[in-house]
């Protein structure tokens, strides 16, 4: 590999794991803040993506579609806080897994039932559509360097929301003493509510704005849930400096490793975890 | 728990010994008996995925399967069929179960199954040990018509060793020299893999390299820029599904596409076409069906399933279309009974199969002898080129019997 080679995979590790990031920035929220496992994020990636698809369709623009997606599944991700994640929170873990892998079935099937089993595509928008050409052969898609854009300001947002607003504080009150913080006045269950959809609406936008990266097709959901979970647990539950120096470390090791190392390319991920978490057993910027 | 299962267990043995007791009894009336056998309905086991990834694939199938035997007036042999259906899901941890149920609850005389290679896995076992006729109507594993072929195991589609074979003398023919190979790390990706090397390897061509992304990941950026900094005279894939249209558009998005010549086992260009608009135009693959083969026997396929099930049938179709064909074929040799299942399988292995790909017969090791069409991509369609081989048969290595 030469140098040039190098600089452009080392650009493919950092895209890669901005993209991990996106999508696992909602987990970060509802797993590292609310202590609660959701196995049915991947579910909610799937929905957006699809939600994509069916609504660049009816409105002939992403970004149209992306701004109904994110209303729809807002309103979507209170509901189901509202009827059944809200039971949740007094109750172990073990039930928390039961409910949200029950969701994945309850998802796959609803998606099967009203879009299909087929592989649908979402073209790139055409402002974004060319191609920067790095050597005589390869070129990069600029649809990618607008996402990874797109997913520093979403880590901006999400650091400034949870460590410098009023209502990231209440978050933050609710996350380490539920009980003190509803008896000083403050309705916290209305904040998980809020937390909980805004988690259900970054999978969801990652999903989006993925789409036309990744096709949309069945059980998308689960390829990146795992990785997901690596991230959060690499990073430290519930830091979203963590979340981001995982997911870039992740997306580093992956490229590399298909490129330098492919026969563990499988593994690499898996190994790193337990090599952070021997080093560090609370992760990165866990609080021990 | 124990218990349960010594209850279950003499209550078996005591249907058995009734069994034989009957067989007894009635057996001085043997052509009476035999009169029975034949006009009691045929138990065919449909054990395919209809839920999950594959469920569209489960359904061709079954589409097709039910077409070939209702063009038979809803009868093989003379004798009318009962469906029993069970959906494995696509879960290998699941399939000896699933398999056993037909074999000893349901007592099935035929099993029809499946898409998934470790699910086909899980049945062979049982299968193999059971006797029960086997027809295979897509799993491409090449074990099953290997180390673990066996006189009651059938196939009718493909293995995986066969969807790239022929690539290697198309790839010589086109001037390469030199070609990089891409698939995901399990079985089928390496299997293709393999019988692209040997096919190329035999025309004198080499296989640079071997990239493999882990199952079933589908961020290829880094082995793309890979191949970017070898620069092959061509590339060849196996993907599927939504890895096959993730792959063929990061390749287009990666400026790759019409610089270096992109070519695959037919799975990378099919079912995906409507969802990658023009990234798969041009691409060369081979397989063993296509959609512009314009035969009559195609042409009536298509318009009898079209009009069956409201929807186009595809490569899934028409090997489900073949096994109740098969299946014909070896029930109507001995009109409909079953017992006498050695001349069955003699005339099943005998069969020509007038299929929509054409005709084909079986190696010995029960897998299809058959031509693999080179298909280009122009438009939404898969437009066959040319016979890329003919008659292709699976090397079938480890196969004893």
């Amino acid at each position: 590999m030469d140098f040039a080679f190098f600089l452009i995979q080392l650009l493919n590790g950092l895209q890669y794991g901005l993209l991990l990031f996106l999508v696992a920035s909602g987990l970060t929220l509802i797993f590292g803040i609310m202590g609660i496992i959701n196995l049915a994020h991947g579910s909610f990636y799937m929905l957006g993506a699809y939600l994509a698809w069916s609504l660049a369709g009816l409105t002939g623009s992403l970004a149209g579609a992306i701004v109904a997606g994110i209303l729809l599944t807002v309103v979507f991700g209170m509901a189901l806080e509202w009827l059944l994640i809200r039971r949740l929170y007094e109750r172990d873990h073990l039930f928390q897994v039961l409910l949200t892998y029950g969701l994945i079935l309850v998802f796959e099937e609803m998606r099967s039932i009203l879009w299909g089993d087929d592989v649908h595509g979402v073209p790139v928008p055409a402002l974004f559509s060319a191609s920067i050409p790095l050597t005589e052969n390869l070129s990069y898609p600029v649809y990618r360097l607008f996402i990874s854009g797109v997913c520093l300001l979403l880590a901006l947002g999400l650091y400034l929301l949870i460590q410098k607003t009023r209502l990231g504080m209440m978050i933050r009150a609710g996350a380490s003493n539920r009980d003190m913080v509803q008896s000083l006045g403050i309705d916290i269950k209305f904040i998980y509510t809020l937390v909980f959809a805004i988690g259900v609406a970054l999978a969801a936008f990652a999903g989006m704005i993925n789409a036309p990266l990744s096709s949309v097709f069945p059980n998308m959901g689960g390829q990146v849930l795992i990785v997901c979970f690596v991230v959060v647990v690499i990073g430290g539950i519930g830091s979203v400096k963590g979340a981001m120096a995982a997911s870039l470390m992740i997306g580093l090791a992956e490229t590399f490793g298909q490129v330098l190392v492919p026969e563990v390319a499988g593994m690499i991920v898996y190994l790193l975890m337990a090599a952070v978490l021997v080093w560090r057993p609370a992760g990165l910027f866990g609080k021990a | 728990m124990s218990n349960n299962e010594k209850g279950f267990d003499r209550r078996e043995f005591l249907k058995g010994t009734a069994a034989v007791a009957g067989a007894t009894a009635v057996g001085t009336l043997a052509p009476f008996g035999l009169a029975q056998a034949q006009s009691g309905k045929i138990k065919i086991g449909l054990m395919l995925p209809y839920t999950g990834t594959f469920a569209a694939l489960g359904v061709a199938i079954t589409n097709g399967f039910k077409l070939a035997v209702e063009e038979r007036g809803g009868k093989l042999g003379g004798r009318e069929i009962e469906y029993i259906v069970v959906d494995d899901e696509s879960n290998p941890a699941k399939a000896p179960e699933n398999a056993n149920k037909l074999v000893q609850r349901d007592k099935v005389d035929v099993v029809i199954g499946t898409v998934h290679s470790g699910v086909a896995m899980g049945m062979a076992k049982v299968l193999k040990e059971s006797g029960t006729l086997w027809i295979n109507p897509n799993a491409g594993a090449g074990a099953v018509t290997g180390p673990l072929c066996a006189p009651n195991i059938f196939r009718t589609s493909f293995s995986n060793w066969q969807t790239t074979y022929a690539l290697g003398k198309v790839l010589k023919a086109k001037g390469h020299k030199n070609a990089v190979f891409i698939t995901w790390k399990y079985a089928a990706g390496e299997e293709m893999m393999q019988g692209f090397k040997e096919g190329f390897e035999k025309e004198g061509g080499k296989l640079i390299k071997e990239l493999y992304t882990p199952f079933p990941q589908v961020e290829f950026q880094a082995l793309l820029t890979e191949i970017a900094s070898i620069k092959p005279d061509a590339v060849v894939a196996f993907f599927a599904g939504g890895g096959a249209a993730k792959f063929l558009k990061d390749y287009q998005a990666a400026g790759l596409k019409g610089k270096i010549p992109l070519y695959g086992s037919g799975f990378l260009t099919d079912g995906v076409l409507e969802a990658v608009g023009d990234a798969g135009e041009g691409v060369e693959t081979t397989l063993h069906y296509a959609d512009s083969l314009n035969t009559k026997k195609d042409n009536a396929f298509r318009l009898a399933y079209a009009k069956t099930y409201k929807l186009q049938p595809d490569v899934y179709a028409v090997q489900g279309y073949d096994a109740g064909q098969l299946l014909a074929a070896g029930l109507d040799a001995v009109k409909g009974n079953i017992g006498d299942k050695a001349a069955m399988i003699k005339a099943m292995e005998g069969a020509k199969i007038d299929s929509p790909r054409g005709t084909w017969t079986l190696s010995k090791a029960h897998n299809p002898v058959q031509d693999m069409y080179l298909r280009k991509v122009v438009g939404k369609q898969n437009l066959v080129q040319g016979v890329a081989w003919k008659a292709l048969a699976d090397p079938a290595r480890g196969c004893k019997a």
